[in-house]
């Protein structure tokens, strides 16, 4: 998920299991199968903001690409 | 039954735990107030809260544990926490209940960390915070249905306006008799966690649960963290911050600089017939006890803000738009409320670190801190521009010169910065991940409670150390001191007959010049030789160690000019310009002047800086170790600025 874009909305797939930081993105609630927003590209480009679970969480793209995602179209929502 | 009274006249240990800005803090402060007593975890840079309350007699010890997502410990902090949850804390007995504080605007990221500490089998009661937003927003949580899900009691709390917290203490004395349930469920997996989570959250509260308080926050961050508008509100917010605690402290400083004055004085015509107690009394308690109070106004000020911002909100957004700048040398955007501190002063500066929650980072921030160019330094600056630049180059010079002096420390900063996070200190940097609060009104008995804490607990603890500090550097220039230096210095002055210089200038200048100190600096000049500097420097260098802002002073000391002079002071510019070697040759030369800059700027010369450190690294080596690299630093700087541009401008 490091190239997203904000406005849109998409669900984990699959977080790399061999990276240190997968344990912490999923007891922050970034669970397979959980749905997010991307609220904002912060203005120098890096981190960004995302809504989950009812809160807003900010995380680097450089840390957020060992998430992968899947888009989802508006009517997914 | 029999061994250790009844239960019931035993102190009960009480834990306070949950998420960060899940309102813990504010739980705690209604419950223990000011009477709450601040401290370190042994060992460790993290804050140890705690404080004791008494309800129908009987004694109850809360705890106010750091904040924590899990646990799992990642960070130092939490790794604290999980140990004083589980009672592994040296001097800290096991808690007796666990009271976990639930943010009830959030419920399913609370709800798994309950389902963690659910599992460690303690007696536990919910405080539910943040209810009265849910009800703003025409939303109810069902307290009974949550209890019955949770298998404990739970208590809505409003702390603010101190709501349900005499409740809160009744749940909490009847905890360990009722006990209650195990966990009707066990979870295989986070995700199972959450899962479960996500169904109690929806059981209580509906779908609410997910967006609650959206509206406020996206008004309000549609303009504060826009691309354009957001960057501009953040400048003119920090500017407002910087500003305030770098004018707005300097009459409070100045007030109190002019009382310690007024009672030196006092105390000076009281102790006449004994000098040697009187100095002690005056130059060395009584100066220690005022740098430590002048440094109140800063600290205060600065955390008033901090308050302001933190309980708002918006120190979040700050840190989420300056990440980028900071996170290319290690840091997160966090570091930038301490870092921009530390440019009036250092020592706030250092205790603001306690924003960030990563230990690795924090003591990163801690160690370039002082490098930022603070306000002290700024008599020293203006005094050598004054006497060198402005005359020969020019106004506009001079202007530049100033301008460049507070970006050095800034340039060595970035790489410093870097090289600790990758090289020096230990442990693995934490993904930087940090919830967006929603916006609120910052609870005001909240921030008010943190400056008294943090003003008290500075000079409990840093106080100390600057008093005795500045005794032992008393000690160094006034001794030793004897009634046949004196008449030999008289005489000294009778045969250069009356050109100028007072007595006392003469006297003082001459006894600083044979003390332990101005015989170090002496003894120094082969080694600063290769700055650049003479005896003088030397000494005025050595004498700033404790505190930079003596530095014109002491130099006004040396130049038979006595120790009331300012940057601004002619005949001190004028005296500097003219002084010579003992071969003739002009001492202040244009590079002499930039080494002599460049040191103050590089140089740890602040012992309220490194008692600060010790305070909150709760150890002596951290300091040591700032100390030592800044020391070396600015040596190394200075003697390669002087080699150079003597080559180079002379």
């Amino acid at each position: 998920m490091a190239d997203v874009r904000q406005g849109m909305s998409a669900r984990i797939l699959a977080i790399d299991p061999t990276v240190p930081e997968a344990r912490r993105f999923q007891e922050m609630g970034l669970t397979v199968g959980t749905v997010f927003r991307v609220l904002k590209v912060a203005p120098l480009g890096d981190p960004i903001e995302i809504e989950l679970r009812g809160f807003r969480l900010v995380m680097r793209k450089g840390e957020a690409r060992f998430v992968r995602i899947q888009a989802l179209e508006a009517a997914d929502v | 039954m029999f061994e250790g009274g009844p239960v019931a006249t035993r102190t009960l240990h009480v834990a306070l735990v949950g998420n960060p800005n899940a309102g813990k803090t504010s739980v705690f402060n209604a419950l223990t107030g000011a009477r709450q007593k601040v401290g370190n975890y042994p060992g460790v840079t993290v804050e140890r809260c705690w404080g004791e309350v008494e309800l129908d007699g009987r004694r109850i010890r809360l705890v106010d544990v750091p904040g924590l997502y899990s646990m799992n410990p990642e960070s130092e902090d939490e790794a604290v926490a999980v140990q004083a949850i589980r009672g592994e804390v040296r001097g800290e007995p096991e808690p007796d209940v666990i009271v976990f504080v639930m943010d009830g605007s959030n419920l399913e990221r609370n709800l798994y960390l309950f389902s963690e500490v659910v599992q460690l089998g303690k007696p536990m009661v919910v405080a539910l915070t943040m209810t009265d937003l849910v009800r703003k927003e025409g939303h109810r949580i069902r307290i009974g249905r949550l209890s019955e899900e949770l298998g404990v009691p739970v208590v809505p709390v409003v702390a603010h306006k101190k709501i349900g917290v005499r409740r809160l203490l009744q749940r909490v004395q009847q905890a360990p008799a009722v006990g209650y349930p195990l966990p009707k469920e066990s979870w295989p997996s986070i995700a199972a966690r959450y899962d479960w989570a996500h169904r109690v959250a929806a059981e209580v509260l509906g779908a609410a649960h997910r967006g609650l308080r959206r509206r406020t926050t996206d008004r309000l961050d549609r303009w504060l963290t826009h691309r354009a508008v957001g960057l501009l509100v953040f400048f003119v917010i920090f500017y407002l911050v910087f500003q305030s605690i770098y004018t707005l402290s300097q009459p409070l400083m100045d007030a109190i600089g002019a009382g310690f004055d007024w009672l030196g004085a006092w105390l000076g015509d009281l102790f006449a017939p004994v000098p040697a107690l009187r100095s002690l009394l005056v130059d060395g308690v009584l100066a220690g006890v005022g740098t430590v109070l002048t440094f109140l106004p800063q600290i205060l000020i600065l955390f008033f803000f901090i308050g302001v911002l933190e309980g708002s909100g918006y120190l979040a957004r700050a840190a989420f738009m300056m990440d980028r700048l900071l996170s290319w040398c290690g840091l997160n955007g966090r570091a930038f409320i301490p870092l921009l501190s530390s440019f009036a002063c250092a020592v706030p500066g250092i205790l603001a670190t306690r924003v960030m929650p990563d230990r690795k980072s924090r003591l990163a921030t801690m160690l370039i801190a002082p490098l930022m160019s603070c306000s002290a330094r700024l008599p020293t600056y203006m005094l050598v521009i004054g006497a060198v630049v402005e005359p020969r180059f020019g106004p506009l010079w001079a202007g530049a010169a100033l301008f460049g002096m507070h970006l050095v420390g800034l340039a060595f900063a970035v790489p410093i910065g870097w090289l600790l996070n990758r090289k020096v200190l230990r442990g693995r940097s934490l993904p930087f991940m940090m919830e967006l609060p929603p916006y609120q009104m910052p609870k005001w008995r909240d921030v008010g409670l943190a400056m008294y804490l943090k003003a008290r607990t500075f000079v409990q603890t840093a106080g100390t150390i600057i008093v005795a500090m500045s005794v032992v550097v008393w000690a160094l220039l006034y001794f030793p001191r004897s009634e046949e230096t004196v008449r030999r210095l008289e005489a000294e002055h009778a045969a250069l007959g009356a050109q100028g210089v007072s007595r006392e200038a003469f006297l003082e200048s001459g006894l600083v010049q044979q003390s332990y100190l101005g015989r170090m600096g002496s003894g120094l000049e082969r080694v600063f030789g290769l700055a650049g500097f003479d005896w003088r420097l030397s000494t005025a260098l050595l004498a700033s160690f404790p505190a930079r802002e003596v530095a014109v002073s002491t130099l006004g000391v040396i130049f038979n000019l006595g120790g009331e002079v300012d940057g601004e002071s002619k005949d001190l510019r004028r005296a500097l310009a003219e002084a010579r070697r003992p071969d003739g040759a002009p001492l202040l030369t244009p590079a002499v002047a930039a080494s002599f800059m460049v040191f103050m700027a590089l140089c740890c010369q602040c012992m309220a800086t490194l008692a600060t450190v010790r305070k909150e690294t709760g150890s002596w080596r951290w300091p040591v170790f700032l100390f030592a690299y800044m020391t070396l630093l600015a040596y190394g700087a200075s003697v390669a600025v002087y080699q150079v541009a003597s080559r180079l401008i002379g």
